[in-house]
């Protein structure tokens, strides 16, 4: 590997030579752009949850005092350890982004392997299909699920005019109707990164296991999915991690005791105007996901350094 | 010319009427082939002529539309690919890349249930054989293209599979080194007894390698025989165009006699003689085929049954041999080649030079494809 790293352009100068550079300038839009609209908003909101709420205009403490001196407390993070609500909001949004980010490879993976093998001419019109529900606004689309699940909704109704029940089911205000709302949402998310990943993968190797002896449901087992893992872990993760900050979901299809961390988010801003307890769950809430995919990416360089 | 095989063997592989449709498109259109133990046999052809497709029915991928296939007596036609004692090389040798050149030798072994100790034995025995031992432990990604091709042979040989098919081997392999990984493929072959199935659009590389070649064009087979009969007897215009290059003069048969044919040429305006043991009718159409390398090239009036005279149009220097293209008196260009057995200092043709050439009555064939 010390050949590779040779040829990489080493010292401040290049780097300084690559900013500067028509590709650089280009590429440090982004850079830009996020260190603006994310890393400064931030910045304030790790600030506002280190100050104490008051009854003021802004509801909380500034970060220095008049007379200049840092008045910083860490009380409102110990709050959220106190307070078992807390913990079970966010335990109870892992468990729910969880199962959704599992049933959204269960569906997507034999969705993205039966477009990557498909004729290269219908390939692309089944990938539109798979985003064509992006042409209608996120909220019409869930709104349309509460048609569906609903008491009086297109399930229950159909049941009923079969025969098959007598009472309508109590699918709205569930868990499960969260699960259905988020499965169906981010399925694409899923779909994407794993339809990228099998489209890559040469059908000559899954050849060569069946040709060496393998069933073609072990030759998928000891090859196709192994080498989809990368796909499996970005769909995965872009799923899982706008999942378990999830708002509207959980609060148009969800029940009063499905409470996920995004609801408690939005009671302590607008609710209990407590702008810096609301600041410190979000804080929480980043550390939660960014911890251990930090520790993942550590793992994988690792391992492909061995 | 068959020193290699008993007159009696019975075929060890063994095609009847293979045929494969892809829609309307006949991709393979009934061959019938018979391949004996131990033959490193060639499928040759361009692009297009069903050679894949043949290979990829004898692992097994491909389903023939039609015809049968039997392996050592067994007819394998409609087994799966991981039931047939067939082993595959894939041209893009299809090496897993998540697992070490050890594994993936390991793999096939694993698969059959054998045990650990005897997969560790066998996969050192096969690293060995193609002396790759000391990178065992590597991934394909840190391997040379050599090094690739020669994990994918040892996955292969590791399973002691009745036949094994390459599909086109050396093709992503450079010049030399595909000379060198030739030799190194016949001697394993040799040393391990299988059978092995090539195919290769590279005449040089199947004359080379092969025990037999098989000629292909359009789904059929143009013609079978060893490499000598391919290239000194050639049944056809398109296998004696697609092996080598060839000089033809259309014409018809005058006279036959005592095994020899006296071909009227009109665009030469003179007879050709022909040494042959075919019976042709008097005034039926032939034509008369010659080698570059078998015609000599002189600025002296040559002493051979077959002379033409001609002016030398172009004049390409390859080292070892010389190309010449002589215009004749009709326009014809003929191709000659000779070696240059002397220093190009004291060349005796050159450039718009006037010359004969000539050739003997055995140096061509008659051809009525």
């Amino acid at each position: 590997m010390s050949g590779a790293a040779s040829e990489e352009p080493s010292g401040s100068g290049r780097r300084r030579a690559f900013w500067l550079s028509g590709r650089g300038l280009v590429s440090s839009i982004p850079y830009l752009w996020l260190l603006l609209f994310f890393l400064l908003p931030f910045a304030i909101v790790l600030k506002i949850s280190l100050a104490e709420p008051i009854i003021a205009q802004p509801p909380f403490t500034p970060l220095f005092g008049p007379d200049g001196s840092l008045q910083a407390t860490i009380d409102n993070f110990l709050f959220l350890l106190e307070d078992s609500l807390y913990i079970v909001a966010y335990l109870n949004s892992l468990k729910i982004a969880g199962i959704s980010t599992l049933l959204c490879l269960l569906i997507g993976y034999p969705m993205a392997y039966g477009i990557a093998r498909s004729p290269r001419a219908i390939r692309n019109i089944l990938l539109l299909l798979v985003i064509l529900p992006f042409w209608t606004s996120f909220l019409l689309r869930v709104y349309a699920w509460m048609g569906i699940l609903r008491n009086n909704g297109l399930i229950n109704n159909l049941l009923m005019w079969l025969g098959v029940i007598d009472q309508p089911i109590q699918m709205m205000n569930s868990d499960f109707a969260i699960y259905i709302g988020i499965t169906y949402s981010y399925l694409p998310f899923m779909i994407l990164p794993l339809y990228a990943a099998l489209e890559r993968l040469s059908p000559d190797l899954v050849e060569a296991a069946e040709d060496l002896g393998c069933r073609p449901w072990k030759a998928f087992l000891t090859i196709t999915l192994p080498l989809s893992v990368p796909g499996i872990i970005a769909g995965s993760l872009l799923v899982f991690i706008p999942a378990v900050g999830e708002f509207v979901i959980p609060s148009l299809l969800g029940g009063p005791d499905s409470l996920m961390i995004g609801r408690v988010l939005w009671d302590e801003f607008f609710g209990n105007r407590d702008w810096p307890v609301a600041s410190a769950v979000a804080i929480a809430l980043l550390l939660v996901l960014v911890i251990p995919i930090m520790l993942f990416q550590r793992m994988n360089l690792r391992r492909e350094g061995a | 010319m068959t020193k290699w095989r008993k007159p009696d063997e019975v075929p060890f592989l063994r095609l009847e009427g293979v045929v494969k449709r892809f829609g309307d498109f006949a991709a393979v259109d009934g061959v019938s082939l018979d391949i004996y133990r131990k033959e490193l046999f060639c499928l040759l052809g361009g692009s297009g002529c069903g050679k894949t497709t043949l290979l990829r029915m004898l692992a097994g991928f491909e389903q023939p539309t039609a015809g049968r296939i039997y392996l050592d007596g067994a007819d394998i036609t409609e087994a799966p690919p991981y039931e047939r004692p067939i082993n595959m090389m894939f041209q893009s040798y299809a090496l897993f890349p998540h697992m070490s050149v050890e594994s993936n030798v390991a793999f096939g072994l694993k698969q059959d249930g054998v045990a650990r100790v005897e997969i560790r034995r066998r996969v050192a025995e096969a690293l060995e054989l193609v002396q790759l031992g000391p990178l065992a432990k590597r991934r394909p990604h840190q391997l040379s293209g050599g090094q690739r091709q020669r994990v994918a042979l040892a996955r292969c040989l590791v399973k002691r599979p009745k036949l094994l098919l390459l599909d086109e081997p050396l093709a992503a392999l450079d010049k030399k080194l595909r000379e060198h990984t030739q030799f190194e493929l016949m001697n394993i072959q040799e040393e391990v007894g299988i059978t092995f199935i090539v195919v290769t659009h590279d005449q040089e590389e199947a004359m080379s390698l092969s025990t037999r070649i098989a000629v292909m064009d359009r789904g059929q087979i143009a013609q079978v025989g060893t490499p000598t009969e391919i290239y000194e007897y050639p049944k056809s215009r398109f296998t004696a165009n697609f092996i080598g290059s060839i000089n033809f003069f259309d014409g018809k048969v005058a006279r036959s006699e005592e095994g020899e044919l006296t071909v009227t040429v009109p665009d030469l305006g003179r007879d050709l003689h022909v040494r042959s043991t075919r019976q042709l009718a008097i005034g039926s159409d032939v034509s008369v085929a010659v080698r570059p390398e078998k015609i000599v090239i002189s600025r002296d009036p040559l002493d051979l049954p077959n002379s033409v005279r001609g002016k030398v149009r172009d004049l390409g220097y390859l080292g070892s041999v010389s190309v010449y293209r002589v215009e004749l008196e009709n326009g014809a260009l003929i191709k000659v080649s000779a070696a240059n057995t002397r220093h190009s200092a004291e060349r005796e043709v050159d450039w718009d030079d006037e010359v004969y050439l000539g050739w003997r009555a055995t140096s061509a064939v008659v051809l009525t494809e």
